[in-house]
């Protein structure tokens, strides 16, 4: 057991004790379980998954972020996470065809765009999409 | 003493005041109630923030290359002033500025630039025709985390470019519903983090290098010590306001009361005064 918190702007999504968990973690998703080394890694966006000290698995959305790992700790900050539950697929939808769409026509050159912004937040919206097919099979 | 109709209609007016602040009391309490709440919710992942940003710099060996970081001899200054983009909140808005002043008063050997944000603090700095690099307003009271971040942008941009050499702060910090405490803090350079008494780190892993963590971390450290300031200052607008709605509600019925009383009076003068014709008038057909 290992507390895990991960912590928004928004709220703190957890702070309880878990028995495991997996990151996107900079360099490809990484394992933590109890008395983990110390670490720090930047967070890609993707899928966080985590046992709870009744053995539930839990996975959550997560966009960019940090994950440190010291004294049988581990934070996570996160700039938004979500249950993937709570998943508004809709608007993840949305938002994925917005920013393909804006993409595109960049690309044409009729309009411009603040590049870095765009391809991220399609990124994200990829990532929700992503994590609510692979949890509601 | 006022003639009736002159009292009556002055009573009109001061009730229809008090309806008035007691409305805006009512909005800005319930504003202050949200406000508060953000708050509370920004808090941990500041001092989460903070914590991640004390690891590493002790744990990454050697110097911090971050630019973020690069205290430089002074020969430019920027000033940010947090101020509400509406009045109608007491001494709210002069105290920010009275601090802002004071601060602009110290510099001496230096240039001086300003970033206002909110209405209040741009109009009064364009008035007396300080240099105004930008100016942010027309927030609604509401903390904005996108337009924070263009805030963030500009500062960063300006300070890493060499623009200029070191940016401060002026917003208030919040203490209670009822409390607020003006603060000039300092924004850039970013002073070098110190671990907390007895807390030790040993070895850790890094993944990538330490170098691309701060890269990755410093903007989003430098937003949200924005946020932060920008939520408290907004919380402390609203609690002002409440605070000084109230108080005009009550000073409008103090003089509702007044009035009533100087009206009553009138009334009775007046009625006592044809009594008195009409008796001496009685009294000289008598003969």
């Amino acid at each position: 057991m290992f507390r895990l918190s991960i912590v928004t702007p928004e709220k703190v999504c957890i702070d309880a004790d878990v028995a495991s968990l997996t990151a996107p973690g900079a360099d490809g998703y990484l394992g933590v379980l109890s008395h983990h080394a110390p670490l720090i890694t930047t967070l890609k966006p993707g899928k966080i998954e985590y046992r709870d000290d009744q053995n539930v698995i839990h996975v959550m959305a997560v966009t960019n972020g940090f994950l440190e790992v010291s004294a049988n700790r581990a934070t996570i900050l996160a700039d938004a996470a979500e249950d993937a539950a709570d998943i508004d697929i809709a608007r993840a939808r949305a938002a994925y065809e917005r920013s393909r769409a804006q993409l595109i026509s960049a690309e044409k050159g009729e309009t411009s765009i603040d590049l870095p912004a765009t391809q991220s937040a399609l990124e994200r919206a990829a990532n929700r999409i992503r994590v609510y097919n692979e949890t509601h099979k | 003493m006022a003639t009736l109709r002159a009292v009556k209609k002055r009573i009109r007016t001061v009730v229809s005041t008090r309806r008035i602040t007691k409305a805006m009391e009512m909005v800005a309490a319930a504003k202050l109630r949200k406000a508060t709440q953000r708050v509370e919710q920004a808090k941990p992942y500041a001092k989460k923030m903070d914590e991640m940003l004390s690891h590493l710099a002790s744990a990454a060996t050697g110097e911090i290359i971050h630019p973020y970081f690069e205290d430089r001899p002074i020969k430019r200054k920027t000033l940010v002033v947090i101020t509400s983009d509406r009045g109608l909140c007491g001494s709210f808005n002069t105290n920010v500025l009275r601090k802002a002043e004071q601060w602009l008063a110290e510099q001496k050997d230096c240039e001086v630039e300003l970033v206002t944000i909110g209405k209040r603090g741009n109009d009064y700095y364009k008035r007396r025709r300080w240099p105004i690099v930008k100016f942010f307003g027309d927030w609604g009271g509401v903390p904005n985390y996108d337009r924070t971040r263009e805030i963030m942008t500009l500062l960063t941009s300006r300070f890493v470019t060499g623009q200029t050499d070191q940016i401060t702060l002026v917003y208030t910090r919040f203490l209670s519903m009822v409390r607020y405490h003006v603060v000039g803090e300092p924004y850039l350079p970013i002073a070098k983090p110190a671990l907390k008494e007895g807390e030790q780190v040993g070895e850790y892993i890094f993944e990538p290098t330490p170098e691309e963590i701060y890269s990755s971390l410093m903007p989003g450290y430098a937003t949200t010590k924005l946020v932060t300031a920008m939520v408290e200052s907004f919380a402390s607008e609203h609690g002002s306001r409440m605070i000084a709605m109230g108080g005009a509600t009550k000073n409008a019925g103090e003089m509702i009361d007044t009035l009533t009383l100087d009206y009553n009076k009138a009334r009775q003068a007046q009625i006592t005064k044809e009594i008195l014709e009409v008796v001496s008038g009685a009294e000289a057909l008598k003969g």
